[in-house]
């Protein structure tokens, strides 16, 4: 697998990483080196094996249907850039 | 089964309709998806938000387990196949309404698979839709674009409500179909009690999935199950009214015509509905083509089901709406019509079964006691805003007021004056009969007098009816005014028949 750099902009893009031109190649590089570090995983025959989901077997935790929590207007918007009235406020998105 | 297939003629020949539904129905549930915090209507922005809806650096989703179980008796509602294990995914995007910057879905192995669900067509035909999956995932929060000119506020009251996505298979011909499944559902969820159905509030919206065709190439697709005998599909985004899915889904193939028509090609995207302008709009530009980089999600893991919990669930379950209308016919002797009409709200089947059980006097004739529920009863309740939940008339009443036809207490046309009464809190229908002297009158003598009466009185007509026997109705008319209405429309026929030599 070859990353190149229009892939790595696109990849940027979707993450919102800003990420100036000239970095582009090199991240490339640097992407591929760790991507084919990674395909020696390709050389284990893994056929018929479940993929473990954690190291101990256990299930998924599960909460009761009971409101808890809520109310807390102020810590949910204590990181806001901008906020109003209890609104976070934010440059206009119109589709 | 009939043909449904709705058919539009273009300039160079027909084409037909394929459709396919991806429904979100919101989890009637008490707590978010993953989330102590509370899912409703109406609170204050932002008040109904935990630090993991907000998206905050290390906090941790924790599964409501209650919102599983919701999602498992719908499937079971569909007919559908319980996955024993599912699995978290996150759809990553961004948008201000998605604080986490991921939705957590379940794309790879949802919790429901495939199912099959029966739809009432118009014409009172059956037809299957197939459905492909129901999946567990996340609604995202609310934009209010109108508080400022310049910018956006964001309410995330909503963000990590659980919503059910149930994806329909291409089994959808025409915009009448696409309407009757979406009700279909809607009543199942409703009988189910896992979503309110509320549409107005967008507590069930739809997105459709449009494509035209050739005639022959569906049945193509049928036959290899391969997409590519099909057209291409634009996806219609969040239609919340039955009105505008079959609007949007009408201008939608006609503009696919055009394009194909005109020699074009039909891009894949995402398409909104404006209603005002009653048209569909592409959503997206396509530089910004979705690429959604779906994984499992890691703060979760598979969620596995227990056999025994799941066949708990099933045996708890209501009676849904086809195999009560099936009741309904077989036990009540009621037409398909009628049965469909009480089925499509579970509180009217109720009431409509209270009534027909009758007042302690043994069961009713259940034909008429349909009529009353399916005609004047619900006539009221509409007029009133209302549902049959709210009705304020005891099913007993009913019960009675039938009683009372059938025992020729009241002739069919007072009834309808003896429910005014009823209705508007006068109290029961004998009640009603008792106080305003609306008992029919048999008595042969009172109404042979009232004949005797008019005959003397219009010889000349008397006279003509010998000819023309129709005329008799004109009798008929001026007898029953002259008692009030309250003669018994049967007795007087006879007697006018008797007393006219005919």
């Amino acid at each position: 697998m070859a990353i190149d750099a229009a892939t790595v902009r696109r990849v940027a893009h979707l993450a919102r990483i800003k990420t100036p031109e000239d970095r582009l190649e090199p991240l490339a590089a640097e992407l591929n080196g760790i991507l084919n570090w990674i395909e020696q995983l390709n050389e284990v025959d893994v056929d018929g094996v479940e993929p473990m989901t954690s190291n101990v077997h256990q299930p998924l935790r599960l909460r009761d249907d009971v409101v808890t929590d809520g109310a807390r207007v102020d810590a949910v918007l204590s990181n806001a850039p901008k906020s109003a009235d209890g609104f976070f406020v934010v440059p206009k998105v119109v589709e | 089964m009939t043909d449904n297939t709705k058919t539009i003629q273009g300039r160079t020949g027909p084409w037909e309709l394929v459709m396919g539904l991806e429904i979100h129905a919101q989890v009637a549930s008490r707590a978010k998806l993953f989330s102590g915090a509370a899912v409703g209507f109406g609170a204050g922005p932002n008040e109904q938000v935990s630090l993991v809806d907000a998206g905050f650096p290390g906090m941790l989703p924790v599964l409501n387990k209650f919102c599983v179980e919701q999602a498992v008796r719908t499937g079971l509602g569909l007919n559908a196949k319980i996955n024993n294990r599912s699995q978290f995914d996150r759809k990553n995007y961004f948008y201000p309404d998605l604080p986490t910057g991921y939705q957590i879905s379940q794309l790879f192995y949802p919790i429901v698979g495939e199912g099959v669900v029966e739809v009432e067509a118009e014409d009172g035909s059956f037809f299957n839709v197939g459905i492909e999956r129901l999946h567990l995932e996340q609604d995202a929060g609310k934009l209010i674009h109108d508080l400022s000119p310049t910018e956006s506020y964001v309410d995330l009251n909503r963000a990590g409500t659980a919503l059910m996505e149930i994806v329909s298979r291409p089994d959808i011909r025409s915009p009448e179909e696409a309407v009757a499944y979406v009700k279909k559902i809607r009543t199942i969820l409703i009988y189910l009690g896992t979503c309110d159905g509320d549409m107005e509030k967008g507590n069930l919206r739809a997105d459709v999935n449009v494509s035209v065709c050739h005639p022959g190439q569906y049945e193509k697709f049928k036959a290899t199950g391969d997409f590519s005998h099909l057209g291409t599909r634009c996806e219609i985004k969040n239609v919340n009214s039955f009105r505008f899915i079959s609007q949007a889904i009408n201008y939608e193939a006609r503009r696919q015509i055009e394009i194909l028509e005109d020699g074009g090609k039909v891009d894949q995207e995402t398409r909104l509905y404006d209603p005002t302008a009653g048209e569909t709009r592409s959503m997206r530009s396509k530089e910004e083509a979705m690429d959604y980089r779906y994984f499992p999600d890691p703060d979760l893991l598979p969620l596995e089901l227990e056999q025994a919990w799941i066949d708990g669930i099933k045996a708890s379950l209501p009676e849904l709406p086809d195999d009560k209308r099936r009741r309904l016919m077989a036990d009540y002797g009621l037409s398909q019509y009628d049965a469909v009409v009480l089925i499509s709200e579970q509180a009217k089947a109720d009431y409509f079964e209270a009534a027909a059980q009758g007042n302690g006097t043994g069961r009713r004739d259940a034909k008429l006691v349909a009529n009353w529920v399916t005609n004047e009863l619900s006539a009221r309740l509409a007029a009133d805003g209302k549902d049959f939940s709210e009705c304020p008339l005891p099913a007993a009443h009913v019960a009675e007021l039938v009683e009372l036809i059938e025992n020729g207490t009241i002739s069919s046309k007072i009834a309808k004056e003896v429910f005014d009464h009823v209705w508007s809190g006068e109290g029961s229908p004998s009640e009603v009969v008792e106080k305003h002297g609306l008992k029919q009158v048999t008595d042969t003598g009172a109404i042979e007098k009232a004949v005797d009466e008019i005959i003397a009185a219009n010889p000349d007509k008397a006279a003509a009816v010998a000819e023309k026997p129709q005329a008799i109705g004109w009798f008929v008319g001026q007898v029953m005014k002259a008692t009030g209405g309250k003669a018994n429309p049967a007795a007087v026929n006879d007697i006018l028949k008797a007393k006219l030599g005919l």
